[in-house]
């Protein structure tokens, strides 16, 4: 009998599992090492953003602004290396610092002022975007060698396969977060927020402090996104990752995190990430089949999702006092 | 148990609020190993005292002395970390969190910073087992439990605190039988390890079962303290309600129509809900005021909801002018004819955003549909004319309601429901922190209403009040209704005794 | 308690209004013209009226969504399914100068957005699903509707009637602003004639306390989102008839967003409950303005953008008790005042 907590986990990875499966079945060429690590490669940024936004939704708030501070950071970094020729060693601090900063601050907003966390990260969103903006209104592109290096190197694995650093990173902070999430009181406050706010309250929690760490850390997941983006892309520009929240926010409930909070694991989101990825690949090997059933079906595992997550919140909230 | 030096005592202790003296020049003291039943009625000031207590509130006046030493609490926390730790009756841990995890969030065991889930679990086993005698799987979720069990976790949260009073705020509303048994054991159990424990609860028979001592408080003024084998049941209740039986003697009561051979207007035999009350058989008759007596959280309202359809009867059945019906709904008892005005005004009678207007057709106008509106002057009319008959202060109808005083909130919703024209009236405390002179109004309404014909069911705390305005009276006790008083039977000795019980 | 004149919920939007349109008249003076030529009415205002009524139209909707205590962010996709809904029809029409192919298509993408309002009022009102968690199903999935309807490609239809909806001109005015008019019209009707208005705000303010007055909030949730999702598809039938093409991808994008927005500085709070039809307006015709403003002063317009995100913040927090509470005590925010803030309602 599996303990009932991880139902929408296993729901999660057995639907990856299933859906990797039937791809193999169907497309010669499916079935091998390297299409699940180009999962990885192409999805790397996505995953590192959608590990943030996980302790967002844990906390039971909601980080719209992720996509925006992605293209915030492409485009400060690009500029920075590319027009005032900083160094990167120099650069992919700073711009991490500004996520950091910059989550720091909305969590502030919405902790002092008691404002909803949609509405302060749907400013958050506008401002960074707009920032863009004010930087250049057209793509910079980067040709600094350190991150052509970055976007080109091939890390070989045994069995002929191979990944990029990016992906060594977004494995680095889904462990880091794991890490976070389960043996730190960070982590438990997060959950503990998202179960039951006033009692965290009431229990003595640092409720205020670890809500703002979990913007910073989203901050800074985005910013670190966006580096990682910047790799991939190797240009800053303004409409980079428009959308992405979306995405992430999906990749979170996909992985079996609740959203009103207090439930779920970083490595759902893990799996969310990687079922975004599969559904892409699967339509690339249909050839038939246009990008944006990509959509459709991410919405309609979305509200299965949350069919099952209202199904499963109806059973414990009846089982506690009225 | 020692009689020799208490560890908390309060003496002179005043609160005020805006309009309110809640705490009056009250003393209280606890001794170590003991239970300790705090009693009252609404408005005593019982949960003034225990904010005040753990810090919630600062006093305004008097002194606290804590292990002998003056204590001046400022919030939630230093009461903690005096050692003072309370369980509310709405839990409040986080129910998706692990039992051992609940016990220990925000000291858990580290090692290099890293929680350790093991020494965590091993110890959350430990003090389930040895301070609380219970045994319980503590990795698996809070909400995998039921309420009993959660209570019990919070208890070992509070003492895991090292805590030496601890206050269970009505920690027994929501357990049945044997979990009741299970706490009480836990108590008795702790109450040898030296622990102080306040109890606070509405269940006359549980007090008489695990209190040692028993503090009455009524009217935000300490009552006495008494010894719980001492204090027999009845004089126990006449000291929360504030009535001498001797003084009240036997009263005259008005003399009752007694029940024509008509069929009444509703019947219930056997309705009951799970947790809310238990089974019971009520028939109200038209023109009739049945009135229900009993105290605090003894089942009145639970009884009301069922008869309004605002919460689901499990079991039993209902029948209204003869045809059996399934409320499920406040809707379905509305077209029946049926009016509900709650004793929760603000959070279940009137909405603040809409004006004294607007709230008095608000029911009316449900009834009749949204496209069916009420025209403009028409609703004038209606709030016009209820203002006046109900003398609503300030009497101006586009006032929005938030504006107005308790009373008139009240008036308010007395209008709304008179505007139904509803066969049954179901009126939950109506004349609760209403000034004298608008009381009497209303029950002088009530009976005009029942004149002219209108089943009325009456709640209220006041014994005087339901004698005066009721024919027939049920009383509860425990979230049963244990008599059912006639005739000359409905006096406020009777309806005490039946509320002590034996 | 009495309100003072800076409490009343238009005062804000129609005081930074005012201060918008006066740094116009310093900088633009321009920006004030209005042209009569060829019967049409031309101008920043009117352009201000004309650009601005998708987005009033939307937010309408919304305000009555909000009210209830709901919120509906797929009112972006529907724009974008509706226009490809009706782009299509017509596309595939023999004549698409017909006047009754045009009213079919019409009608065709108002019923698709109305269904679509149902199934996001099921989700709400039906399953009880938060209406943000809900309204984000249809928010993923209808953009990818939106571009199935258009095979992903952006379909340009020459109907002349059709374009008329977003480009004709009335009786001087263009005809959009009369159809943000109507829905105006109708959504104040409704809201203040029938008792909509009054069971909307009850709901939004006390759900259990409506439950107990016999009010049935299931149909009247049903309702609103149907109706918010109707003013969508008007929206979009107007966006996409104003460039006589339907873009799956980018039609209506952050519209939501920003009809929220309109709601939240006409002065209904997104906790629900009291609501003002002419505060949304107000709201919407502000951030039109501002959007015009910053193109007349020749700031790029993607700057729009940063304005935006402190003008969000100064309302929400000029709306937020916290902040008042701090602003006219001076006193720092103290946790343990929260703690019991929050534990009354918890």
């Amino acid at each position: 009998m599996v303990d009932r907590k991880y139902v929408p986990l296993l729901v999660t990875i057995g639907l990856f599992i299933l859906m990797f499966l039937a791809g193999s079945l169907r497309y010669p060429g499916f079935f091998s090492l390297q299409v699940f690590m180009n999962l990885l490669i192409d999805n790397a940024f996505l995953l590192i953003v959608a590990v943030g936004m996980t302790f967002v939704i844990l906390s039971g708030g909601i980080d719209l602004s992720v996509g925006s501070v992605v293209a915030l950071t492409t485009m400060l970094s690009a500029s920075l290396i590319t027009e005032a020729g900083w160094p990167p060693a120099a650069v992919i601090p700073l711009v991490l610092a500004v996520g950091i900063l910059f989550g720091w601050m909305m969590g502030a907003i919405i902790h002092y002022f008691q404002i909803q966390p949609f509405i302060v990260t749907l400013a958050g969103m506008f401002l960074a975007r707009g920032l863009c903006y004010v930087i250049s209104i057209n793509t910079i592109t980067i040709s600094h060698p350190f991150y052509t290096h970055m976007a080109l190197a091939k890390i070989r694995l045994p069995g002929g396969s191979f990944i990029s650093i990016s992906v060594v990173i977004a494995l680095l902070v889904v462990a880091l977060a794991v890490y976070l999430a389960h043996y730190t009181r960070f982590g438990r406050n997060t959950y503990a927020i998202g179960g039951h706010e006033s009692s965290a309250v009431l229990m003595g929690l640092p409720v205020g402090r670890t809500k703002m760490l979990v913007y910073a850390f989203s901050g800074f997941c985005s910013s670190l996104g966006g580096v990682v983006f910047t790799f991939y892309m190797l240009s800053g520009y303004g409409l980079h990752t428009v959308g992405l929240e979306l995405d992430a926010i999906a990749a979170v409930v996909i992985g079996g995190t609740l959203l009103t909070g207090g439930s779920g694991y970083v490595i759902g989101t893990f799996f969310g990430v990687l079922i975004q990825g599969v559904i892409q690949t699967i339509i690339t090997f249909e050839g038939t089949l246009s990008s944006w059933w990509t959509k459709m079906v991410i919405g309609l595992l979305l509200f299965l999702f949350i069919l099952l997550q209202r199904v499963f919140t109806a059973r414990s909230t009846r089982s506690q006092s009225v | 148990m020692s009689e020799n030096r208490p560890i908390l005592q309060m003496f002179g202790i005043h609160k005020r609020f805006p309009g309110v003296h809640a705490l009056n020049d009250v003393r209280f003291r606890m001794f170590a190993g003991e239970v300790h039943a705090l009693m009252g009625e609404n408005g005593a000031g019982k949960s003034t005292l225990i904010k005040v207590l753990t810090g919630v509130y600062p006093v305004d006046e008097g002194s606290v002395e804590w292990e002998g030493r003056p204590l001046h609490l400022r919030s939630p926390l230093e009461a903690q970390q005096a050692g003072i730790s309370t369980v509310y009756q709405e839990i409040n841990l986080c129910p998706n969190l692990s039992v051992a995890e609940n016990i220990f969030i925000g000291r858990e065991p580290r090692k290099f910073g890293k929680i350790s889930w093991k020494a965590m679990n091993r110890a959350a086993e430990a003090l389930l087992a040895e301070r609380l005698n219970v045994k319980l799987d503590v990795t698996k979720p809070l909400d995998t439990y039921s309420v009993a069990v959660q209570q019990l976790v919070a208890i070992a949260r509070a003492l895991n605190i090292s805590a030496r009073l601890l206050i269970l705020d009505e920690p027994t509303s929501s357990l049945d039988r044997d979990e009741t048994n299970k706490l009480f054991e836990v108590m008795r159990h702790l109450k040898k390890q030296g622990l102080a424990i306040l109890f606070v609860t509405h269940f006359l028979d549980q007090v008489y079962e695990v209190s040692d001592r028993i503090t009455i408080l009524r009217n935000g003024r300490f009552v006495g303290e008494y010894l719980t084998d001492e204090l027999p049941r009845v004089e126990l209740v006449q000291k929360m309600i504030g009535k001498d039986l001797e003084l009240l003697g036997g009263m005259p009561k008005r003399t009752a129509a007694p029940g024509e051979a008509k069929p009444p207007y509703l019947r219930a035999s056997g309705l009951g809900r799970k947790g809310g009350v238990e089974p019971f058989d009520l028939t109200i008759g038209s023109g009739e005021i049945v009135g229900l007596a009993g105290l605090l959280g003894s089942g009145r309202t639970e009884t009301a909801r069922l008869l309004f359809g605002a919460d689901r009867a499990d079991q039993g059945r209902l029948v209204i002018e003869g045809r059996e019906i399934r409320l499920d709904s406040p809707r379905k008892a509305i077209d029946r004819g049926i009016a509900f005005c709650s004793e929760n005004r603000k959070s279940e009678g009137i909405i603040e955003d809409l004006t004294v207007r607007e709230n008095i057709i608000l029911a009316l106008q449900a009834h009749r549909g949204w496209f069916r509106a009420l025209s403009r002057r028409r609703q004038e009319e209606i709030a016009d004319e209820y203002i006046r008959a109900l003398d609503i202060k300030p009497p101006d109808p586009e006032q929005f309601i938030r504006n107005l005083s308790g009373g008139n909130q009240q008036k308010v919703m007395l209008a709304r429901w008179l505007l139904m024209n509803p066969r049954l009236l179901i009126l939950d405390e109506p004349t609760r922190g209403i000034d004298v002179g608008a009381k009497a109004e209303i029950q002088k309404l009530v009976l005009s209403l029942s004149r002219e014909g209108m089943a009325v069911l009456f709640i209220s705390s006041e014994l005087e009040e339901v004698v005066r305005v009721s024919s027939r009276i049920a009383v509860l006790r425990d979230r049963r209704h244990v008599r059912h008083l006639t005739g000359d039977d409905i006096q406020q000795t009777t309806i005490m005794q039946a509320i002590a019980g034996g | 308690m009495s309100v003072r004149w800076w409490n009343k919920p238009l005062f804000w939007p129609l005081a930074v209004f005012g201060l918008l349109l006066l740094l116009n008249l310093i900088f633009k003076p321009e920006f004030f013209a209005i042209r009569y030529q060829n019967g049409h009415l031309y101008g920043s205002l009117i352009d201000i009226l004309n650009f601005g009524s998708p987005l009033a139209i939307v937010a309408i909707g919304m305000t009555l969504v909000i009210a209830t205590r709901g919120i509906d962010l797929s009112v972006g996709s529907l724009v974008a399914i509706s226009g490809a809904m009706a782009c299509l029809t017509i596309s595939r029409g023999d004549d698409q100068h017909a006047l009754s192919l045009v009213l079919t298509a019409v009608l065709l993408a108002l019923l698709v957005s109305i269904a679509l309002g149902l199934w996001n009022g099921l989700l709400v009102a039906g399953a009880g699903i938060q209406p943000i968690i809900a309204t984000l199903i249809l928010m993923v999935a209808g953009r990818g509707i939106a571009q199935l309807i258009t095979s992903g490609q952006i379909i340009t239809v020459t109907s002349k009637p059709y374009n008329f909806i977003g480009a004709g001109w009335l009786m001087t005015l263009p005809f959009s602003v009369y159809l943000a008019a109507a829905v105006f019209l109708f959504a104040a009707w409704m809201t203040r004639k029938t008792s909509l208005g009054m069971f909307i705000e009850a709901i939004g303010c006390n759900p259990t306390a409506s439950r107990l007055a016999g009010i049935r909030s299931r149909s009247i949730l049903l309702a609103v989102y149907m109706f918010c999702a109707l003013c969508a598809g008007i929206a979009g039938l107007i966006t996409s008839s104003n460039v006589s093409s339907a873009d799956g991808n980018n039609a209506g994008l952050w519209i939501e967003l920003d009809a929220i927005l309109a709601v939240v500085i006409g002065g209904t709070s997104l906790s629900g409950g009291r609501f003002s039809l002419t505060g949304t307006l107000a709201g919407a015709l502000l951030i039109q303005t501002l959007t015009t403003t910053i193109y007349m002063l020749g700031v790029p317009p993607e700057i729009t953008l940063v304005v935006k995100a402190f003008v969000v913040l100064a309302v929400c927090l000029i709306q937020s008790p916290s902040f008042r509470r701090s602003l006219t005590r001076g006193i720092p925010w103290s946790p343990a005042a929260s703690g019991q803030e929050v534990s009354r309602h918890g």
